[in-house]
Parts: C-alpha cells; sequence; structure tokens
C-alpha cells in the first residue's frame, strides 16, 4: 500500500489528515466564538452535540485523525533521523529562508498533544464522557454535562490555565504555521508562485484561527477579574 | 583586494568507513585570499605530504562547478557560506584571519564516509539507473522544431537539468532526503513531451529506489533548496509529488 510503503505516501496521510484536523480546529474555534456573546447561546450547541450519535461519529473519526497523525508523525521521525546518520555535524546553521517551525514539528506537535490531555480533563470528560457513561462527576456549580459556558468560565478564571492554554495554542500555531503551506506542497498543489501564496494564506488563516481561540480564554479570564 | 590571512583548520579525519574517525587542527599561515579553497587544502596536503603525513582525502574534479564532484560541509553550510556555487567556487575572501574554518564530510546515512572528507554517492547513479533517462525508441532524428515546447516549460526544464547532483540537497536535510535530487531529475523530462510517456513509470521507480536506500522522507524544510549550489527550486519538489500521487492514483 503506498501510503505506508513509499515516502511520499507517508507523507500524504500527514498531509491529509493535518488538513482535516485544520477544517475541525476552525469549526472548534467559530463555535467557541458563540461563548463570546451568550453563554447561552453556546450551551444550546452543546446540548445539539452532547454525545448524540454525529457528535460520536464526528469525535471518533477525529480520534483516528489524532492516532494516525500522531502515530505517523514519530514514525517518520524516527525515520528520518536514521536517514540522517549517526554522526551529527559538528557546526550547523540554519539558512535563513527555512523556518524555524519546520525544523521542529514534532516537538511543536507534542506540546499540541500534552496541551489536547489537559483539555480533555478541563472538558471533555467533564461533558460528553459523563454523558456517555451516565455520570454526574461534575464540576461544583457545573449545571449538567452540556453546561460549557460555565465549564469555560470556571476554567479560565484560574489564571494557571490561562498560561497552559496561551502556551498550548502559541505551540499550535507555530506547527500550523509550517503545516499550512507544506500539506499543499506535499500534495503537490504547489509551485513557485503558490508556494508563496499559501504560505502568506497559511499565515493570516491560522493567525485568525488562533486569535478566535485565544479571544475566548482573555475574555472569560478579565471578566474574572472584574 | 588580495592581502593574506591566516586560520585554524578543523577537519574531520577517518581512515575508512569502518573506523572512528575525529577532528584534526591545523594552522594555516598566510594565505593568499585570491587562493581558492580547494587550491588551500591543496597547500595543506603539500605540507602535510613534505612533513610525511597522510595528506587529507577529499572529492574534486572540475573545478568549475560544473561536475558535482566537490562537496564538503563548510561553517555548517554544504558547499561553505557562499550561495549558488560549489565548494570549488569559493575563494579564501570570504573568511577572516584568525577564524576557526571547520570541514566535514556529507552527513548521512545514504553517503557513508569512504575516507576523510570523501563519502559514497553512488546512491545518486543507482537512482538514475531506476529511471532517470528516456528509453523510447524515438525512431529517426525529428526536426528540431518539429515538437513545439513553451518558453516557460523549455526554462523550467533547464533549470531543473543544472542539477549536477553533488548532493548538497541530502547533506543540508535534516532528513536526509534526496527528494530535491530526485525531483529536479524527474521534472527534467516530465517536462517535456519526449520524457512524458515514462514519466508515471519513472516516478514511481525513481522514489521507490531513493526510500529502499535509505534517504529519508520530506518534511518541506527547504534547507535544500537554500543549500544547492544551482538554486534548484522546490516546486521541483512540489512536481514530483504531483507525478507520483496521479501514478499511484491510476495505478
Ligand atoms: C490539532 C492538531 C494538529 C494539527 C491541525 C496538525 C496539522 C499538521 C499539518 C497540516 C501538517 C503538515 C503536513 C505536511 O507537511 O504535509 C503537520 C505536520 C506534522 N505534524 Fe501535526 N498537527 C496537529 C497535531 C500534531 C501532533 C499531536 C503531533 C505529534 C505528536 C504532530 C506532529 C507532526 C509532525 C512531526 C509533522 C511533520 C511531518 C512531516 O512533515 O513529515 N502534529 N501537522
Amino acid at each position: 500500500m503506498w501510503l505506508i510503503d513509499s515516502s511520499i505516501g507517508r507523507k500524504v496521510v500527514m498531509s491529509v489528515t493535518g488538513a482535516a484536523l485544520i477544517l475541525f480546529l476552525t469549526f472548534h474555534m467559530a463555535m467557541n466564538c458563540v461563548a463570546l456573546i451568550s453563554g447561552e447561546a453556546y450551551n444550546v450547541i452543546c446540548e445539539f452535540l452532547g454525545a448524540n450519535w454525529y457528535a460520536l461519529v464526528g469525535t471518533a473519526g477525529l480520534a483516528v485523525l489524532m492516532v494516525l497523525h500522531f502515530v505517523f508523525a514519530f514514525w517518520l521521525t524516527i525515520q528520518n533521523r536514521k536517514a540522517r546518520g549517526n554522526v551529527r555535524y559538528a557546526v550547523s546553521e540554519r539558512p535563513k529562508s527555512v523556518e524555524w517551525a519546520s525544523q521542529n514539528m514534532l516537538v511543536l506537535g507534542i506540546i499540541v498533544f500534552v496541551g489536547l490531555l489537559v483539555h480533555f480533563a478541563n472538558f471533555w470528560s467533564k461533558m460528553q464522557l459523563q454523558e456517555i457513561i451516565h455520570g454526574t462527576n461534575f464540576v461544583a456549580g457545573q449545571n449538567g454535562p452540556t453546561d460549557g459556558a460555565f465549564l469555560i468560565q470556571y476554567t479560565f478564571s484560574q489564571w494557571y490555565y490561562v498560561v497552559v492554554y496561551t502556551v498550548w495554542l502559541a505551540a499550535l500555531w507555530f506547527h500550523l504555521s509550517h503545516g499550512f503551506w507544506s500539506m499543499f506542497q506535499t500534495v503537490g498543489w504547489s509551485g513557485s508562485k503558490w508556494q508563496r501564496r499559501w504560505q502568506v494564506i497559511g499565515n493570516i488563516y491560522v493567525t485568525l484561527v488562533i486569535l478566535g481561540f485565544l479571544s475566548v480564554v482573555y475574555f472569560y479570564f478579565f471578566k474574572s477579574l472584574c | 583586494m588580495e592581502k593574506n590571512i591566516s586560520f585554524k583548520l578543523k577537519i574531520w579525519r577517518q581512515r575508512g568507513p569502518k573506523e572512528k574517525g575525529q577532528f584534526k587542527v591545523y594552522e594555516m599561515k598566510d594565505i593568499p585570499t585570491d587562493t581558492s579553497f580547494l587550491e588551500m587544502l591543496d597547500i595543506l596536503n603539500e605540507q602535510l605530504i613534505n612533513a610525511g603525513e597522510e595528506p587529507v582525502v577529499f572529492d574534486h574534479d572540475c573545478r568549475e562547478g560544473i561536475c558535482g564532484m566537490c562537496s564538503l560541509y563548510i561553517n555548517g553550510h554544504p558547499h561553505g557560506p557562499a550561495t549558488g556555487a560549489t565548494t570549488c567556487q569559493l575563494y579564501m575572501r570570504r573568511f577572516k584571519d584568525g577564524e576557526t574554518i571547520t570541514v566535514e564530510p556529507w552527513r548521512s546515512a545514504g553517503f557513508p564516509v569512504i575516507r576523510d572528507l570523501m563519502v559514497d554517492r553512488r546512491a545518486y547513479d543507482k537512482i538514475m539507473q531506476a529511471g532517470g533517462y528516456v528509453s523510447i525508441n524515438t525512431g529517426g532524428v525529428p526536426d528540431a522544431n518539429a515538437i513545439p515546447i513553451s518558453k516557460e516549460k523549455a526554462d523550467l526544464a533547464m533549470d531543473a537539468a543544472s542539477c549536477i547532483g553533488c548532493g548538497a540537497c541530502v547533506a543540508a536535510c535534516k532528513n536526509g532526503s534526496a527528494m530535491l535530487f530526485v525531483s529536479a531529475k524527474v521534472s527534467q523530462l516530465a517536462l517535456l513531451p519526449q520524457g512524458q510517456v515514462e514519466a508515471a513509470r519513472r516516478a514511481k521507480a525513481m522514489l521507490s529506489k531513493m526510500d529502499e536506500l535509505g534517504f529519508g522522507n520530506c518534511t518541506n524544510t527547504r534547507a535544500c533548496e537554500a543549500e544547492c549550489p544551482k538554486c534548484i527550486s522546490i516546486s521541483n519538489i512540489a512536481r514530483l509529488n504531483r507525478e507520483f500521487i496521479a501514478a499511484k492514483l491510476s495505478d
């Protein structure tokens, strides 16, 4: 199967799973921004999704994408380190046109993954998980498994979560500042003109998505201060 | 303007492929800045031979930037600090008096060290043998203008064909990937009607040879393009990806 046993095929898996994850992030960010306007409206979306069959299918799909992206990331990185050989250069300089992020995708990905675990503990385990197992392990004050607005308010009134989420989103920004144009290059939808264009489009797109997420974090943080 | 400089050379010495290597430092005195880097190494080797020591082994041939034989990872860059130039086109005026110049061989599992600064680059020949040619019977020689080719295509094919196969892309790549080389060799033919007949087979054969020989996966860092002495663009890699994916999808 060429997606597994050729180098370009393995990269196509990274590219397609990455693209699907970016689409999901875009949806998630748009949904979060509703919480800037009204907590009640946000909870309506939470109820709509909840643990309904389509939300569960979506979650399972995302889990598969994440696992594939994660496993291939380690697989590719191990192969690449082996291809580099055992002896490292004594002196090595990064040319100006090489982005820092492009050479540190695995490290950035690992930070993103750890952030994801924190995020699951903060939200998913108190919401969809409780609904699936019919549990009641809620945070004091949380009004049922679909009270997302309360959890946002609760989480981001604690300053250390604000720090953790900021670092997490910054790592994601760096990952995607390279990943965005790279995924087009990988599937061959690029050239000398489009490479530059994708890079610019990617920087704008990714910055907007990350700012969308950050705005909710800081909106609720500052709200908790007043 | 010519002047003389003195500097330290920190050079990788390794007696054979299986032996352990290490750096050795040599003092170079009063070298004119108009000396080319390889001439400077010749001067060093003369000194070593006169002192009864083993000369430093390094690859070189045409010394005018077209054969692709010279290599050397100098101060953290394949072919040294100059851009768009090979080591043989590098002059000592690029360096400062009193500097330490570190010279290493290409480091990649695909290019094992033979001795000192010389590496085995036959892997590239094997990739070429896997499909980097046109083998269809073209019949008699057609008139030069019988097959129209647009100026744009001709230019792109010529740009790709300027690859000299030196291996700087692999040396520069943190993944030891040969994608820039393979993509240039695929592109120079895929862009022209003569090469299109076998394009799908070629892309598959050359890529699987590259994978088989232990080169890494491309992660689009662009280090290859930045260090390539012929400034081959990564748009060739996008073309190779396109050719390869299309070939696999139509299998
Ligand atoms: C929401 C989460 C994530 C998104 C949206 C995402 C997106 C992307 C995209 C678009 C690419 C470019 C693919 C290409 O070059 O063709 C990429 C590459 C990469 N990702 Fe992620 N990623 C995410 C999480 C992770 C995680 C958790 C890890 C690892 C632990 C990871 C590791 C990598 C690595 C190592 C690469 C470079 C692979 C290569 O170029 O060969 N990513 N990612």
